[in-house]
């Protein structure tokens, strides 16, 4: 690296755009390399390695895992705790994310764009506390607002005694990721309704388009490509969120017990970490199949 | 096909902005009219209160005689062009061209059949598939005309519709934005910061600053004789030379020579034989109809640089005397600075008949050709009263 780091004079100048020479440019990005390498690609080797083990939190599996090979996959394809975890992901990301967030976030963006400043930056700040405020915080808020006794939710309905989070909980989680993550959904289409030329929304109110008319023809067209980014960085996010466990521990009886916090119930109350770093990497796997899906549709819309 | 008719209309922004303070204006049935001014001067904003895009504050405007001051834009018969087109970027052009008759879910064939004899009409034919990406910004234009022209409205609106063409194009699309508007018949407003493209396209002009209507006329009148220094000013490529001026003597009220009010006179003979009255300016004096001005008024004298004429030679009456300054060459004429003590004139002469920088000249000019503007309102001294519609 240090012979090509410093170009000697006389030699061809760089002919990148920077014009920093390979050794140069390679000496500024490594920094960033080595605390990729030490916090992100490391570990997500080594849950890799874990996951075809047999290591466990305590025990003779703790001082001395052996290698056990695929054993672990094998048993999550036949754990049934393991489907309904994946089954309540898919409930709480479709729910939370791509219908919730989306549709809220969508919505709140299109009346924003036409109110007082004065309101919008009110409406804005009180959304964005709900993304910014740690998740100890905004749990403990939750669990106060649906708690069975003297919770918020049963003083407004008047109805004393029940008990929403052990009653309904996927219900209680949905509506509180919503509630937390549609500041991102808002704020991304607030400036990607910003992108629609007001000369196209105004040809076509001059044509007496309805206001579906017009979200169809004119705004969805302009903003697709947004919508899908969009959609992909909640359902991401959402299916590896980890605050329902904030919430419910992922009970009762397992009804509330997405991938994230089953890996967190086999890795810490089970002790399993071996197979837990089995499902994590399957967690990886679908995460990134569902980006492809995503990718894929991008491109073809662009 | 129908009519404008706006009474005391006023547009108020929510900062207290009165974009448009107060306008009475008809514009008649398939008339080519144009909103003329400069940018602020509140000519957008009364096109978009007339296609329904801004809320009056005050007034009425009807279309066909019907009040349409609170009706929604799409229920006002209007069709309206923007000035960066408005296309939609996914739309091909026939689905651009048919998208008012999609939001009325007429029939695709029907559609297409609008489509097609559409852009017949406008020389669209065989761009049909295209997006408008893939069109030059003139085909662009005539794709949102075609859009405008078949939503069928009773009024077409056009905000600036020449400014986003480069300017060998300009003249092109100028040409083909007249004859179509002769061939439709249909009532055209549009709004301009452009006098030369208002002079040349419309029947009629209404020149328009802070709100207010400043003139209203046809091309002819607005050039030939602004009622206002600040309609003299902005009309014309070559600006007004408005010189301060004191009238000399008086041509008394009656036997002046009067210009018209409506329709100016072609040349200055018929006025020339009745008494003329003079006004002293920038050393020299011109012949000028003062009307009741009294003598000893201070006046501002208005005078187009294309109606003075250079005298090399002696002249006899009144004239302005200079040397000349600087000629610029104009194509077919040239704009000549006169320095007449120490007043900077400009007129125009015929090319390759320029005087050479340091000449001594005398510049003259008829007197129905000059003009005076009260000297504290800009104001046009005219026989009584003024003839401002």
């Amino acid at each position: 690296m240090a012979s090509a780091s410093a170009p000697a004079r006389g030699r061809a100048p760089a002919r990148d755009v920077a014009g920093l020479g390979v050794g140069r440019a390679l000496g500024f990005v490594a920094p960033a390399f080595l605390l990729i390498g030490a916090f992100l690609i490391f570990p997500a080797v080594w849950t890799i390695y874990i996951g075809i083990t047999n290591y466990r939190l305590t025990g003779v599996e703790a001082v001395s895992p052996s290698i056990v090979g695929l054993s672990n996959y094998t048993k999550a394809l036949n754990d049934a705790l393991f489907h309904n975890a994946l089954w309540l992901t898919l409930v709480f990301v479709l729910g939370s994310a791509i219908i919730g967030q989306n549709i809220l976030g969508f919505t709140l963006a299109w009346i924003m764009r036409r109110t007082r400043p004065a309101v919008r930056r009110t409406v804005e700040a009180f959304v964005l506390l709900a993304w910014i405020l740690p998740s100890t915080v905004v749990a403990y808020l939750w669990v106060a607002f649906y708690d069975r006794d003297g919770g918020t939710l049963n003083g407004l309905l008047g109805t004393q005694g029940t008990a929403w989070l052990i009653d309904y909980p996927m219900a209680c989680l949905v509506v509180f990721n919503t509630w937390r993550g549609t500041a991102f959904s808002m704020m991304l289409y607030s400036s990607a309704l910003q992108a629609v030329p007001p000369s196209q929304l105004e040809s076509a109110r001059m044509v007496g388009a309805s206001g579906w008319q017009t979200l169809r023809d004119v705004v969805f067209p302009h903003i697709r490509g947004h919508v899908l980014t969009n959609t992909l960085l909640i359902s991401l996010w959402t299916a590896n969120d980890f605050s329902p466990f904030l919430l419910t521990k992922g009970g009762p009886n397992h009804e509330s017990e997405t991938v994230p916090v089953y890996i967190y119930n086999v890795a810490l109350q089970g002790g399993e970490l071996g197979y837990s770093s089995a499902i994590s990497f399957l967690l990886l796997i679908a995460n990134l199949l569902v980006s492809l899906v995503y990718l894929r549709l991008l491109r073809r819309r662009s | 096909m129908a009519g404008i008719d706006i009474e005391g209309l006023a547009t108020v922004y929510p900062n207290g902005v009165r974009a448009v303070d107060g306008l009475d204006l008809h514009v008649a049935d398939g008339e080519f009219f144009a909103l003329l001014g400069p940018s602020g001067c509140g000519k957008t904003t009364l096109l978009r209160t007339i296609a329904g895009l801004e809320a009056a504050s005050e007034g009425t405007v009807r279309i066909d005689s019907v009040d349409v001051t609170r009706v929604e834009p799409g229920k006002r018969g209007v069709a309206m062009v923007f000035q960066d087109y408005a296309l939609f970027p996914h739309m091909n052009v026939s689905e651009n061209i048919t998208y008012p008759l999609k939001v009325r879910r007429v029939a695709a064939a029907t559609r297409s059949e609008v489509a097609s004899h559409t852009a017949g009409e406008l020389s669209l034919q065989g761009l049909l598939e295209r997006k408008p990406a893939q069109l030059s910004g003139g085909q662009q234009q005539r794709v949102a005309l075609a859009r405008a022209i078949a939503s069928k409205g009773k009024v077409l609106l056009l905000d600036e519709p020449l400014s986003n063409l480069d300017a060998r194009l300009r003249l092109e699309a100028r040409t083909f934005l007249k004859k179509l508007q002769r061939d439709l018949g249909i009532t055209t407003v549009f709004v301009t910061h452009d006098q030369a493209e208002a002079l040349a396209l419309a029947d009629r002009i209404a020149v328009m600053d802070s709100g207010k209507l400043r003139q209203l006329g046809s091309p002819r009148e607005v050039f030939a004789r602004p009622t206002n220094t600040f309609v003299a000013n902005f009309i014309g490529s070559t600006p007004m030379n408005l010189l301060p001026g004191k009238v000399a003597a008086s041509s008394g009220v009656e036997g002046a020579p009067r210009p018209t009010d409506t329709t100016s006179s072609q040349n200055g003979s018929a006025a020339s034989s009745a008494a003329v009255g003079l006004v002293s300016v920038a050393g020299g004096s011109l012949p000028a109809a003062t009307f009741s001005t009294p003598v000893g008024a201070e006046v501002t004298v208005g005078i187009r640089p294309e109606y003075l004429t250079v005298a090399s030679g002696d002249v006899t009456g009144p004239a302005l005397r200079g040397i000349v300054v600087v000629a610029e060459n104009l194509g077919t004429q040239s704009l000549v600075t006169v320095d007449c003590d120490g007043t900077l004139v400009g007129v125009t002469v015929p090319e390759e008949t320029e005087p050479a920088p340091g000449t001594a000249v005398a510049l003259t000019a008829p007197a129905t050709r000059v003009l005076l503007y009260d000297h504290d309102s800009g104001e046009l001294l005219a026989r009584q009263p003024a003839p401002v519609a």
